[in-house]
């Protein structure tokens, strides 16, 4: 069952050195203070796993808590790219493992499903697999078609962005959920922070629901998702992602954004 | 009325989408155009977002492909494993609409590195969900600033192959011929074969047929302004 809980101690209980965590969210829901939180308890050689890495996967790389990157698409959506990643790659800081979006999204289905593998199309003439050996082919038993296979996507630790959760700590996600279901079915620990904690759940049309019984910590973070944003709750701040290009770009500039993190 | 490339561009690319049809949308220029033909001419057209969105009707144009107006506009909102897995990967879309930061001769798309993989110059965001939309689609047409940075002879990566039915740039549009190489079949107004040439990393063919572009109607320029 879910424990409430605050912030500082959910991670602490959650997101451990070395883990293989994804902190989930399509551009929606993104978990920006749990990561944050993360930085400021220095959290160490973490693989980070997320489809899209976006600012906040920028800041924990600049802040020097990745070790590792699995993912399919790195970059600042409709802005650019990232600096502390592109810069950690280049210099060769940072190990990356990627896939197409539509691979990472089945290997996180084939871990929520107690699966070794996922089957997809996949897409011929790519180099990807050459570069990730883990994207191998597969004949269909039945057809004999060739298609491809990726390992599941288990992870140590999730950490997702939600709405809204109950006082036993049943949590509800609507709008654009990506892939946090599946993030959360294929961890071993979880951590949502939520905008409310609420007395009953009221459905909500195309309303994602995670049981209690899936979920290790609730914590109660209101625009916990912000520059992100929350439907019902906040718009997304465009700005933000913006001003964010020259903050990364600026070894010093990132130093200052990180040191006022840590005051 | 006077336009710019860019706007050439957009709306060279919103009239190759038909009314009626479905359509997955990159960010950037190719949401763009997209949004521009379904206030235009095509009413009907479909537009599908990798963030789960089906039937996206934005009334301003989003920053990222997951911004709220996308999902509250739309006809449905599905998780991402299943917009991959039972709306693109069976075939169900008519146009795949991409960007490119690389592009060769054949249409290979790459976003991946410049330089090699293991010490890149430059790292690139990687591929999205482009190999599959590429691969999936019935079609693809790729939107792109034409320069020698991105018409180049020969990828670092090919991350996508995509090998689209079309190119649209801010100054023509390339189309396969037989064997699948591109080759300028429209100028857009003002712009000459050699200057597609001079911003082409490769001997450019150029169809014996070449046309020019219809320039921005009133209407057109109005409508993709308004968008902003």
């Amino acid at each position: 069952m879910a424990v409430i809980t605050s912030l500082a101690e959910a991670v602490a209980e959650v997101v451990r050195d070395g883990d293989t965590v994804a902190f989930e969210g399509f551009t929606h829901l993104i978990p920006f203070a749990a990561g944050h939180e993360v930085i400021r308890q220095r959290r160490r050689e973490l693989t980070l796993v997320r489809m899209t890495p976006d600012v906040l996967y920028d800041q924990l790389i600049g802040a020097g808590c990745a070790r590792r990157l699995v993912f399919s698409w790195g970059g600042n959506p409709g802005v650019g790219s990232l600096h502390r990643f592109r810069a950690a790659v280049q210099d060769g800081t940072l190990e990356i493992e990627e896939y197409s979006h539509a691979a990472m999204a089945n290997r996180y289905v084939a871990a929520a499903s107690g699966l070794p593998f996922a089957v997809l199309r996949g897409a011929p003439g790519t180099d990807l697999p050459s570069v990730t050996p883990s994207i191998r082919p597969i004949t269909c038993p039945f057809t004999g078609e060739v298609l491809t296979a990726v390992p599941a996507l288990r992870l140590d630790s999730a950490v997702v962005h939600a709405q809204r959760a109950d006082r036993a700590g049943n949590v509800q996600l609507w709008g654009i959920t990506g892939v946090q279901k599946e993030a959360v079915l294929a961890a071993a620990r979880s951590l949502v922070t939520v905008e409310e904690v609420v007395e009953e759940l009221m459905p909500m049309p195309g309303a994602v629901v995670l049981p209690s019984w899936v979920v290790d910590r609730v914590a109660h973070v209101p625009g916990g998702a912000h520059p992100s944003y929350a439907d019902g709750y906040s718009v997304r701040d465009n700005d933000f992602y913006q001003r964010w290009d020259a903050i990364s770009r600026d070894r010093s500039a990132f130093e200052g954004w990180l040191r006022d993190l840590h005051r | 009325m006077t336009y710019t490339a860019d706007e050439m561009m957009t709306v060279a690319a919103a009239r190759t989408l038909a009314d009626g049809a479905v359509c997955f949308v990159g960010i950037g220029i190719p949401s763009t155009a997209a949004n521009l033909a379904r206030r235009t001419h095509a009413p009907g057209l479909v537009l599908i977002y990798e963030s789960g969105c089906i039937g996206s009707k934005p009334s301003t144009l989003p920053l990222s492909i997951g911004d709220g107006e996308l999902a509250s506009t739309a006809d449905a909102v599905v998780s991402v494993p299943e917009i991959f897995n039972y709306w693109l990967q069976p075939g169900r879309v008519d146009v795949g609409f991409l960007g490119a930061a690389q592009l060769d001769r054949r249409g290979n798309i790459n976003t991946t590195v410049i330089g090699p993989y293991s010490a890149p110059k430059v790292r690139l965001p990687g591929a999205g969900g482009a190999p599959e939309i590429a691969s999936c689609c019935r079609s693809v047409i790729v939107v792109v600033r034409q320069s020698l940075k991105t018409f180049v002879d020969g990828l670092d990566f090919v991350t996508s192959a995509a090998a689209p039915r079309m190119v649209i740039t801010d100054l023509g549009v390339l189309e396969p011929d037989d064997t699948g190489e591109l080759v300028l079949t429209s100028l857009h107004p003002g712009v000459s074969a050699d200057d597609a040439r001079a911003a082409t990393g490769w001997p450019l063919a150029v169809s014996p047929s070449l046309s020019v572009t219809s320039p921005p109607s009133a209407a057109e320029l109005a409508v993709l302004r308004s968008l902003r």
